[in-house]
């Protein structure tokens, strides 16, 4: 078992994955970057093209593989580089969420937000406002056996 | 196993100043793979490019991971290095270890295992990216341009002159748009026409120009450098060939109905050119007015028609066509003030909206240019001017600036005063704003020199009593209320998108604003672009303006699309979609999401149990597919993957950067 499970103390730290769509949200965060804004580093942001790309199945890996918390990150609806992809993300992420929680996990580790390649500083707070959440829930416990099997697996 | 290469840059200390680069370097010989790791203190260099073809050479390397700034900013340099040695551009990976780690944590002890953690990922990443090759699509070498306004003919000018075939659609009889409806035009108080008509003439007689009037695009497909346009061109029932623009015909037309050029102040002929200097100057027969179309006889006009020009019988065609770039230009709508009770437009003929006033002074307008009452035809002595009339409202209007009006009410108060010596013009105003080349001084000069009153403040009231109009207003400034006996009064109605802007989006595939203004893709640097590649917007279409930008932003317009059609082959996407059709169960649910309709289904033959069995499965379309993903996460087999964004990939830097745990 890895230590970050059995780390409970105050200085115990969340990870965060955040999917973020290369037109609007990962250019936010370039934005964050160029503005010199700060957030948690606990943050990890992996490049999406669009938030219609998000299969459900790469949030579900993230907390299978240990992440604490997920964070989807597209243009704001009706500004999608592709027309209509945060349309179907938007529904199909919502409906997820749904499963989400119905599955029996704090669906607050599950967020989608639309941020814009202009907006730098919202995109810094929403990477604050997740990690202070996620710090607040503690680890994620819900997924630790399919985990053990995977790090056993892996070693 | 691949052999990846990484190499962190220092970005001098803004990278370096934040990240233990030497711990980087260690943690990163142990990823999978890896077989060589290096550092330097500016990679996007020569120096630093230079490091990376030769380790490539070296160390015999597949696979390049940078840590750098972020891909949107030096991607396109690295995949330039890697190919320059001999590698696919495809096989690069950028971890951004500036704009997302660096420059946001302040604590090396933070920030340096985040990095690590970034690195693996996109080493993860490399090490399943497969050579990728973009296609290539052909440029067809023709410019389409949708509105026949300044902006248009401003554009097709410039691209005709490039040496480019263009055509100019205009939906109505003559090319010309708003301008021609103009008198004279601030701040030098040119004459319109006279500096409009040259250049109607010029765009008509180029001879890489073709101009298709009372034609509507009907239908656009394809994509930048081939586009596939379907023009109709509306039966005008005169043949152009034969037509020597006369005017016999709509001399002797007996059916008149309002004319829409002059506002509906004035009554134009069945048949009919919308004004004198129309461009072509060939007649069109309006089915909805003509006695012959309704009624079934008349004929005057053919019976009169010189050259026999006139074919009752002349039907819609539909013109195909592809096209390499389209601009578009179709302009702007004013505003109808009805629902401003207030102000009692549409109640009296003597409250008049600004362009409808416009028509007043032009010679050939319904009062053959004498400036009078449309109720008693005379002169008006006090005129009063209503500022923002649905501009910077946002209660009843919009909340934009106009940017036009303050200008035109200077104008037509100056204009006023020559024709009518003795009028008194009173403008209401929120804010005058005057910025631009002249402009200043000339609505300095309206009130200074052409004793034209500027009140502040706003009307409540206005209703006819007597033979006059009575206007109560406030004067915010003294806090006064105000009453005026007018003659006549002049309504700056905002100016409006199309009512069918949001149609022509749809139809080109570029998006709005909420007020139905066509966007451009970035506010400063991207200004008559649009987000679809190839498609750029120039005139009062994108936003309110006045002339001397519109023609800016037309003639930038024409450049953009110089620029690309003097290109013979663009290169298309390389992380498209791809199908494995033996997988494929032909559930068709990624045709249905995918934007471009790069996906379509296809029957394919399988041998099965000896025989052969015909099935419905699907295909990418290459040149189409812009790279967005939808289709893979709705494919119910999971066959359809994205090429540079694949599955695999994805899940690889979700393992990557989990490891940690």
């Amino acid at each position: 078992m890895s230590a970050a499970l059995n780390e409970t103390s105050a200085d115990w730290e969340p990870l965060v994955v955040a999917f973020c769509c290369n037109w609007c949200s990962y250019a936010g965060g370039d934005l964050a970057g160029t503005s010199r804004m700060s957030y948690p580093a606990n943050v990890k942001v992996i490049r999406v093209p669009c938030c219609g790309r998000m299969n459900p199945m790469f949030v579900l890996r993230a907390f299978q593989r240990g992440a604490d918390g997920v964070l989807v990150a597209g243009c704001h609806p009706g500004d999608c580089h592709y027309s209509t992809g945060n349309y179907h993300g938007r529904r199909r992420l919502s409906a997820f969420k749904r499963l989400f929680e119905f599955a029996g996990f704090e669906p607050e580790r599950f967020e989608v937000r639309w941020i814009s390649s202009s907006e730098g500083d919202k995109f810094a707070e929403e990477m604050e406002t997740m990690t202070a959440k996620i710090k607040a829930l503690g680890p994620n416990r819900k997924m630790r056996d399919a985990r053990w099997q995977s790090v056993t697996q892996s070693k | 196993m691949p052999r990846i290469g990484i190499f962190i840059c220092h970005c001098g200390s803004n990278i370096a100043g934040t990240v233990d680069i030497e711990k980087s370097i260690e943690a990163a010989r142990g990823f999978p793979g890896v077989v060589h790791v290096d550092e330097y203190r500016y990679l996007c260099s020569e120096l630093g490019q230079d490091l990376i073809k030769k380790a490539i050479e070296e160390h015999n390397l597949d696979r390049v991971v940078v840590g750098t700034c972020s891909p949107r900013m030096h991607e396109v340099t690295f995949r330039k290095a890697v190919t320059e040695a001999g590698l696919n551009p495809y096989l690069l990976e950028v971890a951004n270890i500036r704009e997302h780690c660096s420059w946001v944590h302040k604590d090396i002890e933070k920030a340096t295992p985040k990095a690590i953690a970034l690195l693996r990922a996109a080493a993860a990443k490399a090490a399943l990216n497969d050579p990728l090759v973009a296609p290539s699509v052909e440029v067809e070498k023709r410019a389409l341009v949708i509105g026949g306004g300044i902006a248009g003919i401003q554009a097709a000018l410039d691209i005709a002159e490039a040496g480019y075939i263009v055509d100019v659609v205009e939906r109505e009889p003559s090319i010309g748009g708003r301008m021609a409806q103009l008198e004279k035009t601030f701040p030098t108080l040119d004459c319109s026409a006279c500096i409009l008509t040259p250049k109607m003439v010029e765009v008509a007689q180029h001879p890489n120009v073709s101009l298709l009037t009372y034609s509507e695009v009907e239908e656009v497909k394809g994509f930048v450098g081939q586009f596939d346009v379907k023009i109709k061109q509306k039966a005008r029932y005169v043949d152009p060939v034969k037509c020597t623009g006369c005017g016999i015909c709509y001399e002797k037309c007996p059916a008149k109905t309002p004319s829409e050029f002059e506002m509906g102040l004035a009554k134009r002929k069945a048949i009919y050119v919308p004004f004198p200097q129309a461009v072509p100057n060939i007649p069109v027969i309006d089915r909805d007015a003509c006695l012959y179309f309704r009624k079934g006889r008349c004929q005057i006009c053919a019976q009169e028609c010189p050259p026999q020009a006139i074919d009752y019988e002349q039907q819609d065609q539909i013109i195909e066509r592809r096209y390499g770039a389209i601009i578009v230009a179709t302009g702007f709508d004013q505003m109808n003030p009805s629902h401003y009770g207030e102000y009692g437009y549409g109640q009296h003929p003597d409250i008049l909206t600004g362009l409808e006033f416009e028509r007043l002074f032009n010679a050939s307008g319904p009062t053959g240019g004498k400036v009078v009452r449309l109720s008693d035809g005379k002169p008006p002595k006090k005129v009063v001017f209503i500022q923002c009339v649905g501009s910077r409202d946002k209660a009843r209007g919009m909340n934009y600036c106009s940017k036009i009006c303050c200008m035109y009410t200077a104008k037509q108060a100056i204009l006023l005063k020559e024709k009518v010596p003795d009028a008194k013009s009173y403008v209401f105003y929120i804010d005058v704003r005057t910025a631009g080349k002249g402009y200043e001084e000339f609505q300095r000069r309206a009130a200074e020199e052409y004793d034209v009153a500027y009140l502040r403040g706003q009307v409540g009231k206005i209703f006819p009593e007597s033979d006059h109009l009575m206007v109560h207003g406030v004067d915010s400034l003294s806090g006064k209320t105000i009453e005026i006996k007018a003659d006549m009064v002049v309504l700056a109605v905002a100016s409006v998108a199309r009512a069918d802007a949001p149609e022509v989006g749809r139809l080109v595939g570029i998006n709005s604003d909420s007020y139905n203004f066509f966007n451009e893709a970035h506010p400063k640097l991207k200004p008559v672009e649009t987000h679809t590649a190839g498609i750029f917007i120039a005139g009062a279409c994108q936003a309110p303006k006045d002339i001397p930008e519109t023609v800016a932003q037309a003639s930038a317009a024409a450049v953009k699309v110089v620029g690309l059609l003097s290109k013979d082959m663009l290169q298309g996407e390389a992380c498209t979609a791809e199908v494995n059709q033996a997988e494929c169960s032909g559930c068709l649910y990624c045709e249905a999401v995918c934007p471009y309709s790069a996906i379509s289904p296809v029957e394919i033959e399988e041998r099965y149990h000896g025989g052969t069995l015909k099935r419905t499965v699907v295909e990418v379309n290459p040149t189409l597919c812009h790279g967005c993903g939808s289709c893979t996460v709705v494919c119910r087999s999971g066959t359809i993957n994205l090429k540079g964004f694949s599955n695999e990939q994805i899940l690889a830097e979700v393992d990557a950067i989990c490891l940690q745990r």
